[in-house]
């Protein structure tokens, strides 16, 4: 795009855009939006849906608005009889090839088809036609794949080529027997897949949703106490946007009437991932400052984001010496929920039914890992509820989310600090271990607090740091391309780094893919989502009084009572895991 | 990263599994067009030479193409299933095309047609368990004066009715056997 400004004429108003402004981008700075269905500010121009068709004097055909650049003098018409009746069969031809099913759809009400078809104006149904029929593919642990509802707008081809940089997804076949899916048609976790659930994100309709867990909570719920006790602990990146489900502004904190939501649904105890976070940078303080003495595996990997540990697997094997063996915070508590917990309570392990409440569709994968499960075949974790699958069950309970008194987690595994808060945005985990050992390197109590360098929502962040002489050089990213720079220039040797951050999803877990859709005027994946929910955990970090983790009184009296030392023995068998290459191996 | 460090790398062993699915010519053509510009719009030409050298696209041989090419799998299946010419199963010995061009079509190509399904038992796109035939369809093959044709092989036949089409078919069987027995005597 160059500084030149073009002179164009949009339903008869005169109007100055720079060149290369498409026509869909130059309508909206006249507050016109065009509809649209394929396109998406973020990935690359499809054109494949057509919805945005406009008129342009001197043209006898339409011209789609998302991939048409503006030139000298074009003069556009955004809505006359004929775009609209060429817009309202586009959208009901694609609802031809759809099912008719929105009042049982777990879209309904969210989906962009929808919201089309009645802003278009689609009252009647005026072709018959074939249907594609295909089955559901919810084989996989986390992803579930349901072609009828495709559209094949490519949104998930683009976003898992072009921001996650795993291409696992393309179109196969030709024509109507066109179908969205893994190489072969394979179940999702014999693909590629990393199982971050960007797909299901940006999907306009329900053709990829999360492996559904909230079945088997329910019957869980349902059992007596003595049978079951049924706990639950809910991710830090659940307080900011769970109020979305309820129609709260974006960025609402909500954590105490999420507890108290949870305990109104049954949960016998209400625990927070915080504790498990902090848990987490101890342990991973530990071992990074470990491994910065022996100067050996830098740089350390972070290992929170399952998606991220799923790429690390089939796309960058030979780094897993360099991965922190830590287990994620989710996994941590998990663990000690079924053993540390369970002691002191005296309870079975087997009798206790651990819910991970997680804005992430990946931990449903990796809770079925065969490394988080106990001695006897038993999961740490037996269930994991998205953000969103949470939220139906509240409104399906018929709880009046907006007017809970709010409350407050169980002790001691509900006590955190605002270290912990920050895990769920890029970022967070980085300046949370930094807390940490910026004390254990300077010996003093009160090291540097803030560390807006790591601050922010763009997909790759540097910075060097001199922490008690030491030279420190760390790198964040978020988005798995902006991974894969960061790792192929760290491989590549020119840079040195000590300590990198990765997550999966764009902008963190604040945007993972369990996270509530955005309203339908916003654009998912919006950098402004980000910020704005990133916010909202900034605000419960500074509003804290424990700021660091290893201040956490809870954490110390953990050590104390039952793990040890950091990085112990003990600590290792319970808190630490294991990677393999996994198959098939994906193209970096 | 300079530090010897615990390999956990797998790309070795990956390398030398892909290495055995494919014959020497196309690992050369493949290893030819690394680090060229624009490598990955080779992709086509490789599974051209695949195809020639196996007959169809094997499952195998594809994921041995994205390895070695670098190419995402999805992609590389993408583009099999995309284009007609590809085939993704085995072929049989003989081919046996029906043309379903407008002129053998008034001829009753559609007759001859299902005249070959019951025979072979198999429809459209498939071989015969025993691998000896596959049926396809084709268009026009220049030859509307013999209408309706079909083509075995490179021999066009036309024109053919449904009870000819059946002896066409035996002919190749009993050549088969012939072939066979021989075969079974040296």
């Amino acid at each position: 795009m160059t500084d030149k400004m073009i002179n164009i004429t949009i339903d008869g108003e005169p109007l100055q855009v720079p060149a290369g402004t498409t026509v869909l981008k130059a309508a909206e700075k006249l507050g016109i939006n065009i509809p649209r269905l394929c396109y998406h500010p973020n990935l690359s121009i499809e054109g494949a849906c057509r919805v945005c068709v406009t008129q342009v004097k001197g043209f006898n055909h339409f011209l789609t608005a998302c991939s048409q650049e503006v030139w000298e003098g074009m003069d556009i018409q955004t809505n006359s009889p004929e775009i609209r009746q060429a817009r309202r069969d586009i959208v009901e031809l694609l609802l031809d090839n759809h099912p008719k099913d929105c009042q049982t759809c777990e879209r309904d009400g969210n989906c962009e088809l929808q919201k089309q078809a009645y802003r278009l104006g689609v009252r009647e149904r005026h072709f018959e036609g074939q249907r594609k029929r295909y089955p559901v593919e919810d084989s996989g642990k986390s992803v579930v794949r349901n072609p009828e509802k495709c559209i094949l707008c490519g949104r998930c081809v683009r976003v898992c080529a072009e921001v996650q940089g795993v291409n696992n997804l393309s179109q196969h076949g030709r024509g109507f027997h066109t179908v969205v899916g893994p190489a072969n048609l394979v179940n999702m976790d014999d693909s590629v897949c990393i199982q971050c659930g960007q797909c299901v994100a940006v999907c306009p309709t329900a053709a990829f949703l999360e492996q559904d867990h909230t079945e088997r909570v329910w019957e869980a719920l349902a059992l007596p106490r003595d049978v079951k006790h049924v706990v639950v602990h809910t991710a830090p990146a659940i307080r900011a946007t769970m109020g979305e489900m309820f129609g709260l502004p974006m960025g609402t904190p909500v954590t105490g009437k999420l507890v108290t939501a949870l305990r109104r649904l049954g949960f016998d105890a209400v625990f927070d991932t915080n504790f498990g976070a902090d848990l987490t940078i101890i342990e991973e303080a530990t071992e990074f400052l470990s491994r910065m003495e022996k100067g050996e595996n830098l740089p350390l990997l972070t290992s929170c984001s399952p998606g991220w540990v799923n790429f690390l697997e089939k796309f960058y094997p030979e780094l897993i010496p360099h991965t922190s063996t830590c287990k994620s915070p989710m996994q941590m508590m998990s663990t000690l929920l079924k053993t540390y917990y369970a002691e002191k309570k005296g309870l079975d392990p087997k009798d206790i039914y651990v819910v991970a409440i997680m804005p992430c569709v990946a931990k449903k994968f990796e809770a079925g890992r065969s490394e988080h499960t106990m001695a006897d075949g038993i999961p740490y974790t037996d269930a994991v509820l998205t953000t969103r699958e949470l939220g139906w069950m509240i409104k399906s309970y018929g709880i009046d989310f907006e007017a809970l008194p709010d409350g407050e987690f169980d002790r001691p595994l509900g006590v955190s600090s605002g270290a912990a808060d920050i895990f769920g945005a890029t970022g967070g985990v980085m300046e949370a271990a930094l807390r940490t050992a910026a004390v254990k390197l300077t010996g003093e109590e009160l090291g540097p607090l803030d560390f807006v360098e790591v601050r922010g929502v763009t997909g790759l962040k540097e910075a060097s740091l001199k922490i008690n002489g030491v030279e420190i050089n760390i790198a964040v990213s978020n988005g798995l391309t902006n991974a894969k720079h960061i790792l192929d220039a760290a491989t590549a040797g020119g840079k040195k780094y000590h300590l990198i951050e990765i997550m999966a999803c764009p902008g963190g877990c604040i945007m993972g893919g369990g996270q509530p859709y955005p309203p339908l005027d916003w654009d998912p994946m919006d950098p402004e989502i980000a910020r704005t929910r990133a916010k909202a955990l900034y605000d419960i970090d500074s509003h804290k009084q424990l700021r660091r983790s290893h201040e956490n009184p809870a954490i110390e009296h953990l050590y104390a009572e039952f793990l040890g030392q950091p990085n112990g023995e003990k600590a290792h068998e319970l808190l630490h895991t294991h990677y393999n290459a996994r198959m098939p191996r994906g193209i970096r | 990263m300079s530090h010897a460090i615990a390999n956990t790398d797998n790309w070795a062993e990956v390398k030398a599994a892909c290495e055995a699915v494919l014959p020497k010519h196309i690992l050369d053509f493949i290893e030819a067009n690394h680090g060229q510009a624009h490598s990955e719009s080779q992709l086509i030409a490789i599974l051209h030479l695949v195809q020639g050298h196996f007959g169809f696209l094997g499952q195998e041989q594809m994921h041995a193409v994205a390895q070695l090419a670098q190419i995402p799998l999805a992609k590389v299946t993408g583009v099999a299933t995309f284009y007609h010419y590809f085939r993704l199963q085995p072929r049989g010995k003989h081919i046996i095309n029906v043309c379903l061009g407008t002129a053998c079509y008034v001829k009753g190509a559609d007759k001859l047609s299902q005249r070959l399904m019951d025979e072979l038992g198999i429809q459209f796109g498939e071989t015969t368990k025993d691998g000896l035939f596959s049926l396809e369809s084709t268009r026009c093959l220049g030859t509307c004066g013999l209408a309706p044709v079909i083509m075995v092989d490179d021999q066009v036949y036309g024109p053919v009715s449904p009870a000819e089409a059946s002896l066409i078919v035996d002919k190749y069987l009993k050549k088969e056997k012939g072939a066979k027995a021989e075969a079974a005597k040296a």
